[in-house]
Parts: C-alpha cells; structure tokens; sequence
C-alpha cells in the first residue's frame, strides 16, 4: 500500500487517523469499527499500530479482555449485571474466562470479531502503519504480521494526521 | 421492487453498514437496495451514512423490531 494513494494526494476526500495504543479485546474494537465504519463512508483512512496495539496485526489474535482495574466491566449474568472483585483476575484462569464470557456475549449479539474487521480493515484499503519502533523494542517481526501494513514511525504518523478531518488517539 | 436485498438481521455495529456498503456496490446508479436490521442503532446510523455518502435513504421504517431501510445508490 503505497503512501500516495492515500489522503495528501486526494483533495476531495475526507480522512481520518487513528492511533492504535491498546491490544487487550475490548479496547481493540474502537479503532477497528471506527476505520471500517469510516472507509465504508468513503473516508481515506490509516491506523497507526503502537506499544499494545502493535500485537494486534498478529496474524494469529487470541485477545484477552481484563476485570482488573476495571470496575465498570460487568456483563449480563442470571438476569443480573455481575462484575468481580478487583482482585479476583490475580486467580489463574479468571482472565481466561472473563475473556471467553466475553466473546461468547459477542457471538450472541451479532458483533463481529477483531479478526472479521480487521479482515473488512484490509479489503477495504485501510493504510496501517505498524510502529518501527515499538517493533524493535519488543522484538517483534513484520513476518509475524498479516499483509498489510507498512512500516513507519512518528513522522509518517504526523504527515498523514495533518491532512487528516478526523484524528483519534485510542 | 429493490434491485437488491441485504438481510442484515441479528447483526450489531457496524456490520449492518459495512454489508451494505459492500452491497452497495453491486446496485446500478438510481437502483435501490433494500435493508432489513434489528439494530435499533442503525436507525441513525443509515441517516449518517446516507448524508455523508451522498445515497438517498428513500425510506426508513421499522415493522415489529425489524428496520427497513431503502436506499438509493448515487454510485
């Protein structure tokens, strides 16, 4: 996916830029239903992969969603909203859990997976910028990676979100 | 008649919109495309995204928990 093709060159289009901060389950679903929701509305649009958003352009996913720190996630159970006590993730497994309770829920509701967006992200010609250096950092390889994304850092970022209506730090 | 028909039922944002998008794209320009939804949300999402795409939303009705939506392509 070459840089020209994207908003600088294209007056008339609008874009949008998101940065990609986190990787755990839930917090994967803004960035990926924003940028499809945006592409499908006609918008040019590039995801900037950082820190814990990086892993998310592993070819195989396995997200994990966590209670800990978190007393706001409480999901539908018996007929109740139930939410666990903040230690209670330290248990092993209790992550494991939460995360299947959670994309079961999701099946059942008809939301698509990270993987089924992400896939739409793709086809639909999302520019994704995987983050150099957070690939150097953590030792990460582009190989591991599904096709795609190109490799950029802070400038590449810049250049595209100051052509940018939308901007987004997720 | 629609030239086209997407049954979008028992899916949550932003499927709904995403398969029309992509079902958009298989009906001539001035052809129609029917939607069927139970996202309660794609009621103002469809406004959205006709306004912003510039496809004529024709009609927007809701039937026992079932939203129909028609939208004109301008494609």
């Amino acid at each position: 996916m070459a840089a020209e093709g994207n908003a600088a060159t294209q007056s008339n289009q609008k874009s949008m830029c998101i940065i990609v901060t986190k990787g755990s389950l839930d917090w994967a679903y803004p960035p990926f239903i924003l940028s499809t929701t945006a592409a499908a509305m006609g918008f040019n649009v590039t995801m900037f992969f950082t820190f814990y958003g990086l892993p998310l352009l592993f070819k195989k996913l396995d997200l994990q969603v966590t209670p800990l720190g978190n007393p706001a996630m409480k999901m539908p159970m018996m007929g109740m909203h139930m939410g666990m006590p903040n230690l209670a993730p330290v248990i092993p497994g209790v992550d494991a859990a939460c995360s299947k309770m959670m994309k079961n829920l999701m099946k059942k509701k008809g939301v698509a997976s990270i993987e089924d967006l992400r896939e739409a992200a793709v086809d639909s010609d999302v520019r994704m910028i995987a983050c150099q250096m957070t690939l150097d950092l953590f030792e990460y390889s582009l190989d591991d990676m599904i096709e795609g994304p190109e490799l950029g850092g802070a400038a590449t970022y810049v250049e595209a979100a100051a052509k940018s209506d939308i901007n987004l730090f997720i | 008649m629609p030239d086209a028909t997407l049954d979008a039922k028992g899916l949550n944002c932003p499927l709904p919109i995403l398969k029309a998008k992509k079902a958009l794209t298989n009906v001539p320009s001035g052809g129609t495309l029917e939607v069927l939804a139970t996202d309660p949300g794609s009621v103002a999402d469809f406004d959205a995204f006709c306004r912003t795409t510039g496809n004529e939303l024709v009609e927007s009705s809701a039937d026992d928990g079932v939203y129909r939506f028609v939208i004109r392509s301008s494609a």
